[in-house]
């Protein structure tokens, strides 16, 4: 009863909102990057908000379904298909035994969730089934998905003789056409040049080809402190933007580590990590100021919808 | 007790409030920032989620669906003076470190001995005669952030890095001397092996060394080293 994977794609990992209360241990808190497509995906299927799915990176995996089941398709839009044809992606959709789930091209976004009916069988570590690769635990085997694989479910697919054609209003999920990223004023904001400041708002920043669930090195006008400071390492978190000693910008993603002892410029606000966790090597940044009390508001508008959401979702389960 | 600098407030993003206590590194300072730890791991509050201990500051993640950035600093300066009235200058517990030093487990003693102009035992003597105060946990699960090391013994790291240090190397880089909690690559001069694990997701909690805590490396012999590992590694 589960998922035999065929191909396990370029970087399929298993991944749930993070793990929690264990930085102070030096242990990262992972998770998925797009944590608002995950939240979403199990939201469909009337799973807890803290089930795992699977996070796809580009190029997708290939994955046989031993039994029924119904999954949900999040976040970057990857091409899945079932037995090659296209599968709507925001909605529960029923995958009979013995069909092959894979993905095409990356049509928008890099990175996919699929979550099932009731979540995947995998035992946690430390509170969590999310991935840490460095550190080899957690998520399954400690490891990304590869060939051979074998995913069980928590429970067999009950068919309850309803329909399920509720889908998702997508104005809760960020365009990714767009490249504003709204950030706040870092903790060593204050330490860098005026120029500097001017370019981090005016320019655009790019994100190189290293960029991964770590982070993404950005490309852009240098980013210089007003006089040279010895910094002692301090803690770090998702969206954090350091500045290395040559004046690269460097944000940290959900495999960041616990602390860093670069400066902090900026730090992006948590409405919009989805965006950025959905955006590739390439791809130009915009930054935008923002106070704390709009990144607040950001915050609670996501979930707000979030519950307005999953109010809609039980009416029609009901 | 002396006091320290005075303490400031500021945001890390949109969950998180740092309390920042000086700009030095000092066990005095260490020793608020435990104090505020035990604090908060004996007196939670609502929407408290986790914190983070550096050399100077603590940083603490909140649940801002639950509670605010100034909810969350008036309670925290309430607490601090609180507990900055009841710190006490006391001794931490030691922690020994049990550790076979040279040979294959320590292939750059000889290193450090040539570069220290003395002989491997003297490294090992001054390795071991020294108590060290574990500043911090970070870099990797569990890797403690000493301070103490001899500066008689303080060498370079190495030009290249190695491909793979095993669990449990102890190490001295720079003016710092450290253990590898998990497999790894990296660029310390490994001076010997501890057979303790720094890390095990099996044990809660899951890093032996906190923030903290007092240390001393203690040389021990193949022997002792295999049977030390046996029961690390059954429990």
């Amino acid at each position: 009863m589960g998922i035999k994977v065929i191909k396990g794609g370029l970087l399929t990992t298993v991944q749930d909102l993070g793990r929690k209360g264990y930085r102070k241990d030096g242990i990262i808190v992972s998770g998925a990057m797009d944590t608002l497509a995950l939240e979403i995906g199990n939201l469909l299927l009337g799973n807890d908000a803290a089930e795992a799915g699977l996070e796809c990176t580009l190029l997708g995996p290939k994955l046989l379904f031993e039994t029924d089941q119904l999954v949900a398709i999040t976040g970057g839009n990857l091409s899945p298909m079932v037995d090659d044809k296209p599968v709507k992606m925001w909605r529960p959709v029923f995958i009979p035994g013995g069909s092959v789930l894979s993905f095409g091209s990356a049509v928008a976004g890099c990175r996919s969730y699929l979550t099932v009916s009731g979540g995947f069988d995998l035992p946690k570590v430390l509170g969590s089934y999310s991935t840490y690769l460095k550190a080899g635990f957690g998520g399954y085997k400690g490891r990304a998905l590869k060939n051979e694989d074998e995913l069980s479910f928590k429970k067999a697919y009950e068919p309850k003789g309803g329909v399920f054609n509720w889908s998702v209003g997508l104005q809760l999920y960020p365009e990714f056409n767009d490249n504003e990223i709204r950030v706040m004023k870092g903790p060593e904001y204050e330490l860098f040049t005026g120029q500097s400041i001017a370019a981090l708002f005016n320019e655009y920043y790019m994100i190189t080809k290293e960029a991964d669930r770590m982070g993404y090195r950005l490309e852009g006008a240098a980013l210089l402190l007003t006089e040279p400071k010895e910094m002692l390492s301090s803690a770090v978190t998702f969206g954090t933007i350091q500045v290395t000693s040559n004046g690269a910008a460097i944000l940290l993603m959900a495999d960041h580590q616990t602390t860093g002892g670069y400066p902090r410029i900026l730090q992006v606000i948590t409405a919009d990590l989805t965006k950025l966790a959905q955006m590739r090597s390439g791809q130009q940044i915009r930054f935008k100021l923002v106070t704390l009390a709009e990144a607040r508001q950001a915050m609670l508008h996501t979930e707000m919808q979030l519950k307005q959401l999953k109010q809609t979702i039980t009416l029609k389960q009901i | 007790m002396k006091t320290v600098e005075p303490i400031q407030y500021y945001p890390l993003g949109d969950n998180a409030i740092v309390i920042q206590l000086g700009n030095e590194i000092s066990e005095s300072i260490q020793h608020h920032i435990s104090s505020i730890c035990s604090f908060l791991e004996d007196y939670s509050f609502e929407g408290l989620i986790e914190y983070v201990p550096a050399f100077t500051s603590i940083t603490i993640f909140y649940d801002a669906l639950v509670t605010d950035y100034g909810g969350v600093q008036s309670l925290l300066e309430e607490m601090l003076q609180e507990i900055m009235e009841g710190i006490e200058e006391e001794e931490a517990p030691i922690v020994e470190i049990p550790v076979l030093y040279g040979g294959t487990q320590g292939p750059d003693l000889s290193y450090v001995a040539n570069h220290a102009g003395i002989s491997e035992a003297e490294v090992i003597a001054l390795h071991t005669a020294g108590e060290y105060l574990v500043y911090m946990i970070g870099f990797a699960p569990g890797f403690p952030y000493l301070g103490g090391l001899n500066e008689k013994i303080a060498v370079p790291r190495k030009e290249t890095p190695r491909g793979k240090i095993a669990a449990g190397a102890v190490g001295i880089a720079g003016a710092q001397t450290g253990i590898y909690p998990i497999e790894t690559p990296g660029g310390w001069q490994i001076i010997g092996q501890t057979p303790l694990k720094l890390f095990d997701v099996e044990r809660q909690p899951p890093a032996l060394l906190k923030a903290g805590n007092k240390l001393r490396f203690v040389a021990i012999s193949a022997a002792e080293f295999e049977k030390i590992k046996r029961q690390s590694d059954g429990d």
